[in-house]
């Protein structure tokens, strides 16, 4: 699990995803393949704004243990400013949710290996205003 | 010219009023905001810890910084709740603004002047011409044992100073005073700080508050009335006043960097966040005093002059509007936000 936390540190911390010159989509996570333009595709990395909207979600009742303190908690699909689609929680009241919703992304905890082990950070998406 | 380049603030969104907390345990809430000057206090999610607040305020002063991350030199985190006993919390700080490998990084302790450490250690660095930028941040989410009188200030919350040359507020000076006083502590594996209760007064924040203020005072040959504006740290909001008259301050210097009575005594993070509410409103030419203080015991004291670069420097949102966006929540709801309840 270890070394598996730490090479997506960068990705998760800071929403790097990537982006392909050729036909200008944008990725999160980051690929090194361009799924649409393949062989012909040149993929470089980028530091996505933050910023999008919600396109969906779930709210989430019944968790599992590490979760379960959480709950309910919501898990959103959104679209990035740039267009890359992004699943990540949404700290957000389930009741004030709507489609098209403008959210921003901050810095929080995801979660922990229990009481002894490592603490995970990553990117969750709150609402503007 | 060395001071202060850039600074951002993060107050965590939840609050519990001081009423809710006297409720549940039997005391008379007016008596308790009358003698603490405290009204409600800032309360992390169950997904914020310092390090994540650390890196809010991070970001913010690095957004208005308008500088390249792999600039700073150096991360210190002052905190005396960071997340890991043995893992600094510094390195995520760094990881999440994208500073790169090479840089000087500390995490700090010195109960709630830890912050202010590190605003000295970088203001050191750059002046030795050792790094560019230095970051230093006091964050917090700080603990207290249920039904002590603590519980009715430690709160959550952080700012970051973005320390060098070209800035918005030079830093003119500063002087500490530091001794062996035990007012306040907690032990290694201990979940809740004790405290020397009347003791955590006269003998440790008034004595060194005092001194450092009056040895800074006498190192640059000035007086209170040459401040525009002083911040002293604010466990509550009678402390910082009593010591300002003591000082020969006056209560209109105090009012603007006077956070705790809306967000709770925030730690490392609480002469921070009041220095942050001043420099929102402060002008050009405008001289700031700020003298933290830290059990255990010690203070930073600073003088800070605000030169012209603050005229078209970004400084929204402002301390002010995230104290204003907030949501209440009840005693259950905090007990449980601050794992103080377990399965």
């Amino acid at each position: 699990m270890l070394p598996k936390f730490w090479r997506k540190i960068r990705f998760r911390y800071g929403l790097i995803g990537s982006y392909c010159e050729n036909c200008g989509n944008y990725y999160y996570p980051p690929r090194n393949l361009c799924p649409r333009c393949r062989r012909k595709g040149k993929v470089k990395e980028v530091q996505f704004s933050g910023y999008g909207r919600v396109l969906s979600w779930s709210v989430v009742h019944d968790a599992v243990e590490n979760f379960w303190i959480s709950k309910p908690y919501v898990v959103a699909l959104i679209e990035l400013d740039e267009g890359a689609r992004i699943i990540a929680p949404l700290d957000c009241n389930p009741r004030e949710i709507e489609e098209g919703m403008r959210v921003r992304a901050v810095f929080r905890k995801f979660g922990e290996d229990g009481e002894e082990g490592i603490i995970h950070y990553g990117t969750k998406f709150v609402p503007i205003g | 010219m060395v001071g202060i380049v850039s600074y951002g603030t993060y107050i965590p969104r939840y609050r519990i009023v001081v009423d809710e907390i006297a409720r549940i345990w039997g005391e008379d809430a007016e008596v308790v905001k009358r003698g603490l000057g405290v009204e409600q206090k800032s309360v992390p999610g169950l997904d914020e810890d310092t390090a994540t607040i650390a890196v809010e305020c991070a970001r913010e002063a690095l957004r208005r910084a308008k500088i390249d991350p792999k600039k700073i030199g150096a991360v210190f985190v002052g905190s005396e709740s960071h997340p890991y006993v043995v893992k600094p919390t510094g390195t995520v700080v760094a990881e999440a603004l994208g500073v790169g490998n090479e840089y000087f990084c500390a995490d700090l302790e010195f109960a709630c002047k830890a912050g202010t450490a590190g605003i000295q250690i970088c203001y050191a660095m750059v002046k030795a011409g050792m790094i560019d930028y230095g970051v230093a941040i006091g964050a917090d989410t700080s603990q207290s044992r249920p039904g002590d009188a603590l519980e009715f200030t430690a709160s959550a919350g952080g700012a970051c100073f973005i320390i060098g040359r070209n800035c918005i507020a030079e830093i003119e000076g500063t002087f500490s005073f530091t001794s062996d006083t035990p007012d306040f502590w907690r032990r290694e594996g201990q979940p809740y700080p004790s405290h020397g209760g009347r003791f955590t007064g006269q003998p440790a924040y008034f004595r060194h508050i005092f001194m450092a203020t009056k040895g800074l005072l006498e190192k640059l040959g000035l007086k209170p009335s040459d401040f525009n504006y002083v911040v002293f740290h604010q466990p509550n909001a009678k402390f910082p006043m009593r010591v300002a008259k003591m000082l020969g301050f006056g209560k209109e210097q105090v009012r603007t960097g006077l956070v705790v009575p809306y967000i709770g005594n925030t730690y490392s993070g609480s002469s921070l966040i009041g220095l942050a509410s001043v420099l929102d409103v402060a002008k050009p030419g405008e001289r700031i005093l700020v003298t933290s203080y830290g059990s255990g015991a010690g203070s930073d004291s600073f003088s800070f002059v605000v030169t012209d670069k603050i005229e078209e420097f970004e400084r929204n949102p402002t301390v002010l509007d995230k104290i204003r966006e907030c949501e209440f929540i009840d005693y259950g709801t905090y007990v449980k936000f601050m794992r103080k309840i377990r399965r």
